[in-house]
């Protein structure tokens, strides 16, 4: 599999992964754009944008854009978070052209006011359904409190007050300063037919904005703080916590995935055998974000009420427990099978790899292959993941539970 | 679409005790799944003991052989098998993916784990409490309580228990209830062995004989017929949506015409164009979430759909969803089927990416229908379909009669009721 780069002049960046022996092949648009790239007015633009991203353009309606992803036979969908925007679609390879037609399309759609209104109404029943979910938006609560000024602490749904203030002419704002060529990358892996690609979406591109303008943006600081979200009845306990953690950059990264999987993986890792095999909580695990400029740990315990602090309390010795007992061979070799036995599974899929490439080239503007990936993780030792976990694991700054909510 | 094949190769090998192992090759990958499917579902739990299919599965899971608790999870690691357990209503199946040379050392684990389990009595309170949990967590997510209370509503007493069992079952739960369900329905016949991915199949046919030729166990009884419930029921619950679940009739999997069925929930939910997600979300904005999907108990068939939205718009959801079903009546267009075949047709190439799916899927195959269609008859079928076929089977099956829950924090009525 060969890694094809191109850059046509003024971009945007082409990506494609070829290989002759996949049975499908899978497309993407990745704009670099999230979250932290709204100011507090327009909180939810760029989630909402991807919504209305569906809803028609200059060649096609909306109705026609949803037919057309079902003659494709397609498995598309598009997702926003904190720092990208992903459109994507896999599909036959024999329905590259038509793919790639409609994906790029989409990325200049016409925002027309009626189905802008309509649309709200279904992102704030998104937003109602996620409030339904345990825990509650303690998640989303947790980042405010960790990030509090920095656009980082912004919800990526928006809130309800600022997804019913959003109006059309700030989305077209946004869009023309951040689907930018500069902005975007294309990506393709799978069968493909990479020099009919190329040609294809150079010339589809051709019209979209030059360049991106964003807002500096300010360092980022963590805070310290605890705070509850109210839920009427809610049967177990939740909470969620969250620990500063490194950049996608830091080389570290490797070390700290395989120390959170030694400590939280949801089999044989510590917090399996401290909290879940004896039935002490019904979910723990811990998990590294990497952004560009930092990151953080992010955990959630789930147990029953009534064992709460007990159970919190092994859940935090267990995460910070890590400095005074480090993780030993054994344990670093497990997790090390598990990660490297989940990345030889993940890369069967053209879908898969398609997210990786994207993901890796937004962050680093590198490629590693399967092989390169699991070279970097069969060189950390014991005391690589020591030293993460010493730079990291203390008590954690940000504490947010799931309270019953008092009755009126 | 004609440059893709969807051929295959299914290799099937019994053994005198009444078990199969199939094995369905796919060299294009790296990695390889065995499945286990024991016929030891939540409808075999005696009355009273719902959720003991769930705690003996996660009992048998905890040492087995010369191996112990922990020694058992780590063995798997070992050779990077990623394992998943699910508790069905007629089976169990224990099931890993891996990289392919793990394979023979997991099917080893796993066969050890159905055929030798210590089931140590010090972790049953554990197991007890993990069962507590899960039923506490199911209760926290309303769209997931939605669908539990569905079926309780709808299947009455064996088929409508839910894998995590309710309060007083799971209080009332002996270590003894363990060893005697094991003891009743883990046994070789009925029992089902897939294996797919890049394997040997000689060599994986040897060692199926020698870890399950001696299993003996006597065959099983009969299962009563499924009931099915009508009506409608409401589960109180301050949430921020009201979570609509409906079921209606419809051919069982297996059933002659199955694929007529089933292709009318593809034109009601499959795809961004569906009539569902055009109707109530796209056109009216009611929902964000909203689904059909085929569910099949032995030989009753049922539709479930599942729509998601705030209170003030629950009424007018719900009747926009039964509108939309019942237009199944006035047609179903050239258009549409053509978008529906093209989907199907793509989704038996993607199923070939996964051996893990295609593993577990030829082992529910056999143990439902006996034999495990190719995919070129799946096919054939889905091509026969007319546009015509399909709207006369509609009206032969029109549905009148509905299963509904609501949760939420008000009650869901209709004017003229619905059933």
């Amino acid at each position: 599999m060969e890694l094809i780069d191109y850059r046509p002049p003024g971009g945007p960046q082409i990506l494609a992964l070829h290989d002759p022996a996949a049975l499908t092949a899978s497309y993407g648009w990745f704009v670099n754009t999230g979250a932290r790239d709204e100011s507090a007015d327009i909180a939810g633009a760029s989630h909402f944008l991807e919504h209305m991203v569906f809803k028609g353009t200059a060649r096609r309606s909306a109705e026609q854009i949803n037919r057309e992803l079902d003659y494709l036979g397609a498995r598309s969908n598009a997702f926003t978070s904190e720092d990208r925007t992903v459109y994507y679609a896999s599909v036959l390879p024999e329905c590259q052209g038509q793919a790639v037609d409609l994906l790029s399309d989409l990325m200049q759609p016409r925002l027309d006011q009626d189905l802008f209104e309509l649309e709200r109404q279904v992102i704030l029943e998104e937003i109602a359904m996620y409030d339904d979910q345990p825990p509650y938006g303690a998640f989303e609560r947790a980042a405010e409190l960790f990030f509090g000024d920095h656009p980082l602490a912004r919800r990526v749904l928006g809130t309800i007050e600022s997804v019913s203030d959003l109006s059309v002419e700030q989305l077209q704002e946004y869009h023309q300063r951040r689907y930018t060529k500069d902005n975007m990358l294309f990506v393709a892996a799978g069968r493909l037919r990479v020099d009919e690609l190329i040609a294809q979406v150079e010339r589809l591109s051709r019209d979209f904005p030059a360049q991106a303008s964003s807002s500096p943006q300010p360092s980022v600081e963590f805070h310290r703080q605890s705070a509850a979200v109210e839920k009427g009845l809610a049967h177990q306990h939740y909470v969620v916590m969250m620990w500063p953690g490194i950049s996608w950059s830091d080389e570290r990264r490797f070390a700290l995935r395989l120390l959170a999987a030694a400590i939280a993986d949801s089999s044989s890792s510590r917090l399996f055998w401290e909290l879940i095999d004896n039935g002490r909580a019904e979910t723990a695990f811990v998990y590294p974000q990497f952004f560009r400029d930092c990151g953080c740990l992010t955990g959630m315990l789930c147990c029953a009420p009534q064992d709460a602090a007990e159970v919190e309390e092994i859940f935090v010795r267990t995460v910070s427990g890590v400095r005074a007992r480090p993780i030993d061979a054994r344990e670093l070799e497990l997790a090390r099978q598990r990660i490297t036995s989940g990345l030889i599974l993940a890369d069967e899929y053209p879908q898969h790899r398609m997210f990786a490439l994207g993901s890796a080239w937004l962050e680093r503007q590198e490629f590693l292959s399967l092989d390169a990936l699991l070279a970097k993780y069969a060189a950390v030792d014991v005391d690589d993941v020591a030293a993460v976990a010493d730079a990291l694991c203390a008590e954690p700054w940000v504490s947010v539970r799931v309270v019953e909510e008092p009755l009126d | 679409m004609s440059s893709v094949s969807i051929a295959e190769n299914l290799h099937v090998h019994r053994l005198p005790n009444g078990m199969v192992l199939l094995g369905e090759p796919m060299p294009w990958l790296r990695t390889a799944a065995c499945s286990i499917l024991v016929p030891a579902g939540t409808c075999h739990e005696p009355e009273g003991k719902q959720g003991l299919a769930g705690a003996t599965i996660e009992m048998v899971e905890r040492g087995c052989g010369e191996l112990g608790s922990r020694e058992f999870l780590e063995a798997l690691d070992e050779v990077g098998a990623e394992t998943h357990t699910s508790v069905m209503t007629t089976h169990c199946d224990l099931s890993a993916v891996m990289p392919r040379d793990g394979l023979a050392r997991a099917l080893e684990l796993l066969a050890t784990a159905i055929r030798r389990p210590h089931l140590p009595a010090e972790q049953f309170e554990d197991v007890r409490q993990l069962c507590w949990q899960e039923l506490r967590a199911m209760e926290d997510d309303p769209s997931n309580r939605c669908f539990s209370e569905l079926k309780r509503f709808r299947f009455p007493s064996p088929y409508g228990r839910v894998a995590q069992g309710n309060r007083q079952s799971i209080e009332g739960l002996q270590y003894a209830d363990v060893g005697d369900f094991y003891r009743a329905h883990f046994r070789p016949d009925q029992t089902v062995v897939s294996v797919a991915g890049d394997f040997d199949w000689p060599q994986v046919r040897e060692q199926f004989e020698a870890l399950f030729g001696d299993w003996q166990g006597e065959p099983r009884d009969e299962l009563p017929e499924v009931q099915v419930v009508y009506g409608s029921r409401h589960f109180d619950y301050a949430s921020s949506q009201t979570h609509l679940a409906l079921a209606y009739d419809c051919p069982a999997y297996g059933a002659p015409d199955y694929y007529q069925g089933r292709a009318l929930v593809g034109i009601l939910s499959d795809g961004m164009s569906s009539r569902l997600f055009t109707e109530v979300r796209e056109r009216r904005g009611l929902v964000y979430s909203v689904f059909a999907t085929c569910f099949s108990i032995r030989r009753s068939g049922s539709v479930l759909c599942y729509a998601g939205t705030m209170a003030e718009h629950a009424e007018e959801t719900l009747a926009v969803v039964l509108e939309t079903i019942d237009s199944l009546a006035q047609g179903v267009t050239e258009d549409e089927l053509h978008r529906l075949k093209v989907r199907v047709k793509a989704s038996l190439v993607f199923e070939q990416e996964s051996c893990l799916a295609r593993c577990r899927q030829i082992a529910n195959d056999w143990y439902v229908l006996g034999r495990v269609p190719p995919r070129e008859e799946v096919w054939e079928q889905i091509e026969q379909l007319t546009a015509e076929g399909l709207h006369r089977h509609f009206l032969e099956h029109r549905p009148r009669r509905f299963t509904l829950v609501s949760v939420g924090s008000q009650p869901v009525e209709l004017a003229h009721g619905i059933d």
